[in-house]
């Protein structure tokens, strides 16, 4: 049964567009930028799509957001499915606020690979989500995109950042490369577990482990939880990154038990980062890692989408005319340089 | 509804962009089982739904529709409240200053389809609504907002 105004004399024609006609042009980006950073939600959410969508508009959002960004602390939440990350976050970001912090969440979910579709549900868990003065909650799905997911993201929390968060947490299920690459930028990274999820073997196979700067047991109600923590401790005991042992925190995301001392011990890691000797080189890697994602989506575009030149270029390879490493060679000559795959504003499209 | 939307596979072919939903039960009302599997129409159908579930307000929802820049609201109604909650879900949009189209789910009896049109909901989607017509019905809103 459908029923409704549609079957009624509507107009066809689509409805203004709510900010006015949609940007196509990067100017149109700065005015919603300033919009933004004045504390416009509506216009902060627009260019976090502009992001997502990738395209000359994102590139204008990442354009506007660099000089800005860069004094946020980024804090990566990864673990497995169903150990408390959303409701973990969402009391972190809490404590952090009643600490005077202007905090911001990136919930990452999968995309079906099948239908392209998602189910983005950690609002639910994120009761501060809910309330007026509580943190700006932007839910990403992947999209089906795997290094283009790590770049929207990446991009996302510059504008956050530049739209003047100051801690900015990214969440995302810890499963995949790509994850692990989010993660991977974040000044912070918290790795959760829960009761029960494995021993010392676990801890020592598992690679996410070794990327983490803090772990938490959630769901330390449970029985287990101390086990969790001795057999994560007698891991970091066998070997750990220099100048910093991560601690150890039992929290019950439920309650708020143990949030404080989560805070805390994201705050003494950044302290650490700031105080270390290594602070310059960690942060001139994370901008060469920036750079070399944007330059991956040249590339891989220049791969995907073929024009008729590449085309040629290929069929000569196929005749046996050229081999396939002269004509990469030939190809990396034009990286930057195809036009992008959308005319700007095409993703606005109405959707039929 | 119109439109020459085909649907079969109902995934968005790679050039479009995923529609954004919102889908939330408004104020007190423990039906959430029927937004549950509307959620999973709409994924399968290559949508990215963003979950609220239960016991939200208007304030909550139009929070969520600015930070997540969605497209539609899908409101599911089963307490009888259809008549007071989405015309004023309506209101609450409209007085922002935007035009995101609400959708209602529910029980909703004929007689009173009219009067959520004249209040301006885009559609009421009833329980013997099928995943395509879900799904073609929350694609057209989306269409019309842009």
């Amino acid at each position: 049964m459908t029923a409704g105004p549609a079957a009624g004399p509507t107009p066809e024609r689509a409805a203004p567009h709510p900010d006015g006609e949609p940007p196509t042009a990067p100017g149109d980006v700065t005015a919603l930028f300033e919009r933004a950073r004045g504390g416009d939600r509506r216009a902060l959410g627009r260019l976090l799509t502009y992001t997502e969508r990738g395209g000359p508009l994102a590139d204008a959002v990442a354009v506007a957001a660099w000089p800005l960004a860069g004094a946020a602390h980024v804090v990566g939440m990864t673990g497995a499915p169903g150990v408390g990350k959303s409701t973990l976050t969402d009391r972190l970001a809490q404590v952090a606020a009643d600490d005077g912090w202007r905090v911001a969440i990136l919930a990452v979910d999968p995309s079906s690979p099948l239908t392209g579709g998602a189910i983005l549900g950690d609002r639910v868990r994120m009761g501060s989500a809910a309330t007026p003065g509580g943190p700006f909650v932007r839910s990403m799905a992947s999209r089906g995109q795997s290094g283009g997911l790590a770049l929207a993201a990446l991009s996302a929390v510059r504008l956050l950042d530049a739209a003047g968060h100051d801690l900015i947490i990214v969440e995302t299920v810890g499963i995949g490369q790509v994850e692990v690459d989010i993660a991977r930028t974040a000044d912070t990274t918290i790795v959760a577990v829960s009761p029960g999820w494995g021993d010392a073997v676990q801890a020592n196979k598992a690679g996410l482990l070794e990327m983490a700067d803090i772990f938490v047991v959630n769901k330390a109600d449970r029985a287990g939880a101390t086990d969790a923590r001795r057999d994560l401790e007698y891991m970091l005991d066998l070997g750990h990154r220099a100048g910093w042992r991560p601690p150890v925190a039992l929290t019950v995301a439920t309650t708020g038990e143990g949030a404080d001392e989560l805070f805390k011990h994201v705050q003494d890691h950044r302290q650490h980062l700031r105080t270390s000797s290594a602070e310059a080189e960690r942060r001139a890697r994370h901008v060469a890692e920036e750079v070399r994602r944007h330059l991956h989506r040249w590339v891989d575009q220049l791969v995907e989408q073929p024009t008729r030149q590449t085309e040629a270029l290929f069929a000569e390879v196929a005749q046996g005319d050229l081999a396939p490493s002269a004509a990469a060679q030939r190809l990396a000559g034009e990286v930057g340089q195809v036009p992008e795959r959308d005319a700007p504003g095409a993703d606005d499209e109405p959707e039929v | 509804m119109s439109g020459p939307d085909g649907d079969a596979a109902g995934a968005e072919t790679e050039r479009r962009q995923p529609v954004r939903v919102v889908l939330a039960k408004l104020g007190l009302d423990g039906h959430d089982r029927g937004l549950k599997v509307v959620a999973r129409m709409l994924r399968d159908a290559g949508l990215e739904v963003i979950y609220l579930g239960l016991r939200q307000t208007t304030e909550s929802i139009l929070l969520a529709v600015e930070q997540e820049d969605a497209d539609v609201i899908g409101l599911s109604i089963h307490n009888g409240g259809h008549l007071t909650l989405a015309p004023r879900m309506v209101e609450a949009v409209r007085a922002t200053g935007t035009d995101v189209p609400v959708v209602v789910g529910g029980i909703v009896p004929d007689v009173d389809l009219e009067r959520l049109a004249e209040a301006g909901v885009f559609a009421v989607l009833g329980p013997g609504a099928s995943a395509a017509e879900v799904a073609r019905t929350v694609r057209a809103a989306a269409a019309r907002r842009a």
